[in-house]
């Protein structure tokens, strides 16, 4: 196996597949810890910059809104929302059906 | 006449002198055969009502606009109404788009040829991260046709279509035109409405163009571009379309670009091209952009961190695809299992990681620090300069599987394109010269909203 400095757990790798909520394969977890890992260590090349003092920057156009982009709240007629429901692979009337949570 | 290899402007003129119509130009793209999978659907039904309503119209005199009748392919991650949208994903397989993306609508009476193959989810570099198969290059069949938007560079390139539309996060319109010599625009960040465009990394990604020639990609941009109510990071700004005159220009050349790691056939094709820069007039500056070096480590955690955001809507309720489980958790897990592919679990995995308690401030605070001083960069670099010259990329087209099995490698193929996306500047890529038999491109970076310029810049290499 690779020797990397940011080596994570496999253990680390099924936390992070169950925040996602993605089911992964024993291969998978094996795979996934060595990719993550080499990853994480190029990464690692950012700790050599000084950002103290510096602000973030989320988005690439901060500087052409001085506020924040709303809309009038318009209803508008159209089939669209009976496309989406329709969409949807299970459903009862015009509603989505889940399985229970528990 | 060949009325595939005509471009939009004598496409359009042909169509407006009943030189031929419509339908006969696009059955003239629908019996070529696609021989390096560019496209993985073929609308032919829709394209055919297209290009007969557009005769109609030209034969009751009606005025058309210079892209109507004019058939098109749209990467596979933008809607058109009823027709499949997948996104080459197996988890939207069977999706038909509800309504049509905003760019689609402004095409005026566009003929759609069909949806263009592409890394699932636009995520990679060569193509060979769709589901359903790698797209080829064209110029070498052993090669790929780059990626994201791989298949509308070779559905260009091989004139299987007149023009196409692509997305760009990281490089994925620019690399792949590079790879297949064509004319690839990724636009301001803003410029073009998002709507209807599958969303990937929300910070970065930006429709564009790919084309034949520079005019083609000025106006497919100036027909799809402008403030969208239903993108909200849409802006309203007028085309600057004044005269540009090569000896007023400062082209900048950012050291940092030249680096070790270029072939050298490529940087050989690249400084040719900036010489003739300036044998039209104008002044070659050099200029550095110090903070290059960590754009593709901030990209790499910017894009997977907003992409585990974004695709966490993929749950088996909504629509697409559902797998049986036993509860609502057992779904989600067996859904995205089955319906996505490595790359995706891949970056998915990374921007949860990054995200995720204790990690935040480390990784994503981080790298939108960082991606400030490469801001910095940029504003005071265009202090002194018009336009931005470098490669598009390190190397031309590279091997089938060359890089699959390492994705680092393939990460580095980005290396000259994530700058502008993290900074949301617009970049052309134009074809400058051959590699061997491959092509390369030169990419041209200008101030935002200032794509009239770069193209302008752009057409002393045709």
């Amino acid at each position: 196996m690779l020797r990397l400095d940011n080596m994570i757990e496999k253990e680390d790798v099924r936390n992070i597949a169950k925040l996602a909520r993605l089911g992964i394969s024993t291969a998978e977890e094996v795979r996934f810890q060595e990719d993550l890992s080499s990853v994480l260590d190029y990464i690692d090349l950012l700790n050599e910059v000084d950002v103290a003092d510096v602000k973030p920057t989320f988005h690439p156009s901060e500087s052409y809104f001085k506020k924040n982009v709303v809309r009038e709240d318009i209803g508008e007629d159209g089939e669209e929302a009976d496309k989406l429901i329709k969409a949807s692979p299970d459903k009862e009337e015009r509603y989505f059906k889940v399985k229970s949570i528990f | 006449m060949d009325l595939t290899k005509l471009n939009i402007q004598q496409a359009h003129e042909g169509l407006v002198n009943r030189e031929f119509s419509s339908l006969e130009l696009t059955t003239a793209f629908l019996n070529k055969t696609d021989d390096f999978f560019a496209f993985l659907n073929v609308t032919r039904d829709l394209s055919i009502k297209q290009a007969k309503e557009v005769d109609k119209r030209i034969f009751n005199k009606e005025e058309i606009s210079s892209l109507t009748g004019i058939p098109v392919a749209i990467k596979d991650n933008m809607m058109v109404k009823g027709e499949k949208c997948t996104c080459a994903s197996k988890i939207l397989e069977n999706y038909i788009a509800p309504y049509d993306a905003t760019v689609v609508k402004k095409l005026d009476g566009p003929v759609i040829l069909g949806k263009t193959n592409m890394d699932e989810f636009a995520m990679g570099s060569s193509t060979e991260n769709s589901a359903f198969g790698p797209t080829k290059n064209p110029h070498d069949i052993t090669r790929v046709p780059g990626g994201s938007s791989g298949g509308s560079a070779a559905a260009v390139a091989d004139n299987l279509c007149c023009y196409a539309l692509g997305s760009d996060t990281g490089g994925s319109i620019r690399q792949p035109a590079s790879f297949c010599g064509v004319v690839g625009l990724k636009p301001t960040y803003g410029a073009v409405s998002r709507y209807g465009l599958v969303a990937f990394a929300s910070s970065l990604d930006q429709i564009g163009t790919l084309t034949k020639t520079v005019d083609d990609a000025q106006l497919v941009f100036e027909t799809i571009s402008g403030k969208d109510i239903k993108d909200s990071t849409s802006v309203d700004f007028k085309v600057d379309d004044k005269e540009i005159k090569m000896k007023r220009l400062k082209i900048g050349i950012p050291k940092e670009y030249f680096i070790e790691g270029i072939e050298p056939e490529v940087k050989e094709i690249i400084e040719k091209s900036i010489k003739k820069a300036e044998e039209q007039g104008a002044k070659i500056v050099d200029i550095s952009l110090p903070h290059t070096k960590y754009a593709l480590a901030t990209y790499y955690i910017i894009m997977p961190c907003e992409a585990s955001s974004n695709l966490s809507r993929y749950d088996g309720v909504k629509y697409g695809l559902s797998k049986e489980g036993e509860n609502l958790l057992d779904v989600y897990l067996k859904t995205k299992e089955a319906g996505f592919g490595d790359e995706v679990k891949r970056r998915i995995m990374l921007g949860t990681y990054a995200l995720s308690a204790g990690y935040y401030d480390a990784y994503y605070l981080k790298a939108q620090k960082v991606r400030t001083l490469i801001k910095q960069d940029f504003d005071k670099a265009f202090e002194k300069v018009d336009a931005i010259f470098t490669p598009t990329s390190p190397f031309p087209a590279f091997k089938i599987g060359e890089k699959v099995s390492d994705p680092l490698s393939m990460y580095l193929s980005d290396i000259f394109t994530v700058s502008v996306n993290l900074v949301g500047l617009p970049a052309v890529s134009v074809p400058v010269g051959l590699a061997g038999n491959l092509p390369v491109g030169l990419q041209i970076i200008g101030k935002p909203f200032e794509e009239h310029k770069i193209l302008n810049i752009a057409k002393i290499y045709e």
